[in-house]
């Protein structure tokens, strides 16, 4: 065998051997939501489960107990999903226009609005939490769902305003300029010459502020009540649950379950993901 | 009618400018302000000079918090960017099955902090987790209980959040490799220079955007952790694992001190922005210039 084949076979070996590394959580957690607790207390962490069994998940699902509540994950898997479909199309739809305004309609002031918007994205969300507190009890949504898709709306404009002025930056401006002597208006223009083409750019929009608002949980534990926790907070309450026997099959299984939408969304659209990821932080 | 047109833009934009101007700047001043004052259960408005930092630093928890950042953050980060570059420059190596295994080092960027903390508690744990399953194979003297252990502790979560985070900088790198100008290489190649040498004198210096990039989104993460030690230490054992953010977090609305977590947020913003704002403003001015 040559040196270069030997490389070769070793370059494989160390990127097989990272990605077990990646791998082995969800695997983990896979077999052990599949295992019965007898198995799990008897048996390996690594090892294959022997008899299958979906209690686990049926639990997680319907009857685990999240602090008093023993209704399983799903009231709140509803809960996430009824704040973030909202919340996440509310922010890519003013996203879109405010970087339209900003990439095509400039005006005094605006480099300036632009770059407090950017530094919007970059607050440590602690500086906000206790004001915001008190102005969700002021509005009247303290605890409530609307309040969250709120809270999500304001603290995901900045993402969404960046991604779609750096992506409206590249069209030409002449563009515009002809339209407008066409006798086109601001929305028209908007309407007829980018809405057509924005397609890929709502889709790196949608995914990034779905995931963000989904995965959220800091906001979720801070500002929801009882009946608006979303399915973060709920895992959590779950897994810290201190009645009862440690289950740790229903634990794996109520985290896959908070975990299956954002993990599809990355399979189904993962170029779309990277790119949410990346215009987050490279200069567009 | 032509006003209206002359201004539909800016109209457009009010509404964001409103929000932002209120609920970010003004939020800021507001905490700004309650840290300055004796607020502890409810607001109190009254300055009262900086007393509030005098106790946050005097208070062993916040020594405790600030301290696990810097370690935390620190190895994080190093971590994280040996990993990911080291990835990138692999998988750049024309790698079959590139596709999949780049699938197989991001997803856990798609995770909930939750979910991450979640997972590792399970297996980290020493009774029936990994340690276990080590000692199951033979090797009866295995001991990894850095969970349960206050001094050790802190790296379950640097380790965790290095397994969610090092795909996502694998994935920077090698988007920043594969821009470097071909034909560079190719010259580089044909002149019998070795790889590694291309590599270390030709495109990774040409790179130092991205190493700033992931820099700044690392550090980012970093002092925004608050999930992952919540699900996975729940700042644990005592508050050996405790971060501004669950500082923060405890003071604001377990323990009702109101001045405690506005200084400790002012804090956290501070060490954000004098990482952050460096880089923005560099960000910023050549696009000013086009």
């Amino acid at each position: 065998m040559t040196s270069k084949t030997m490389l070769r076979l070793g370059l494989y070996l160390i990127l097989i051997l990272f990605a077990l590394f990646y791998l082995m959580p969800l695997f983990v957690m896979l077999t052990t939501s599949l295992k019965s607790l007898e198995e799990i207390r008897t048996g390996s962490l690594l090892a294959l489960p022997r008899d299958i069994t979906f209690a686990a998940w049926s639990e997680a699902w319907s009857t685990a107990c999240a602090g008093t509540k023993c209704e399983g994950l799903r009231p709140f898997f509803w809960n996430s999903v009824l704040m973030a479909v909202p919340a996440v199309m509310i922010s890519t739809v003013v996203g879109a226009l405010n970087g339209y305004v900003f990439a095509q309609w400039r005006f005094k002031g605006a480099n300036l609005f632009f770059a407090m918007i950017l530094f919007g994205c970059f607050i440590p969300f602690q500086v906000v939490l206790l004001p915001m507190a008190q102005m969700l009890g002021l509005m009247g949504l303290a605890g409530t769902i609307p309040g969250l898709i709120f809270v999500h709306v304001i603290y995901g404009l900045g993402f969404t305003t960046l991604f779609f002025r750096n992506y409206y930056v590249t069209i030409p401006q002449e563009l515009v300029r002809a339209a407008k002597v066409d006798g086109a208006g601001f929305f028209r223009i908007f309407w007829s010459i980018f809405l057509p083409i924005s397609l890929p750019i709502i889709t790196v929009s949608v995914i990034w502020q779905f995931t963000q608002i989904w995965n959220d949980f800091l906001f979720g534990v801070s500002f929801s009540g009882a009946g608006s926790q979303p399915v973060t907070v709920a895992l959590n309450n779950i897994v810290n649950s201190t009645t009862g026997v440690k289950a740790y099959n229903v634990d794996m299984a109520a985290a896959i379950i908070a975990a299956l939408p954002t993990l599809l969304v990355y399979v189904v659209a993962g170029k779309y993901f990277i790119r949410g990821l990346t215009a987050g932080s490279v200069k567009g | 009618m032509e006003w209206l047109e002359r201004n539909v833009p800016k109209m457009v934009l009010a509404p964001s400018f409103v929000a932002i101007m209120i609920f970010v700047y003004g939020f800021i001043a507001w905490t700004a302000w309650i840290s300055f004052t004796k607020s502890r259960l409810m607001p109190k408005y009254d300055l009262d000079g900086i007393g509030q930092y005098n106790r946050l630093f005097a208070a062993p928890r916040w020594d405790v918090a600030m301290n696990n950042l810097f370690i935390f953050g620190g190895l994080f980060i190093v971590i994280s960017m040996i990993i990911g570059l080291a990835l990138a420059i692999f998988l750049d190596q024309k790698i079959r099955a590139e596709g999949v295994l780049r699938t197989i080092y991001l997803y856990p960027m798609a995770l909930s902090l939750i979910v991450t903390g979640t997972a590792w508690k399970w297996i980290l744990n020493p009774g029936l987790g990994i340690q276990e399953t080590v000692r199951g194979w033979g090797f009866e003297s295995f001991t990894f209980d850095w969970i349960i252990r206050p001094e050790m502790a802190i790296y379950t979560i640097v380790l965790a959040a290095v397994w969610q985070a090092s795909g996502f900088v694998m994935a920077l790198f090698l988007a920043g490799l594969r821009s470097v100008d071909g034909e560079i290489i190719r010259a580089a190649q044909v002149d019998g220079i070795p790889t590694h040498r291309i590599y270390s004198a030709i495109i990774i210096p040409t790179m130092a955007p991205i190493f700033l990039s992931a820099f700044i989104v690392l550090a980012h993460l970093a002092i925004k952790a608050f999930d992952l030690v919540i699900a996975l230490t729940g700042g644990g054992p005592g508050y050996a694992t405790d971060l501004p953010a669950t500082y923060m977090y405890a003071m604001a609305f377990s323990r009702g001190d109101l001045g405690q977590a506005a200084s400790s947020a002012m804090i956290m913003m501070m060490v954000i922005f004098a990482i952050v704002v460096p880089y923005l403003y560099s960000e910023l001015r050549p696009r000013r210039d086009q």
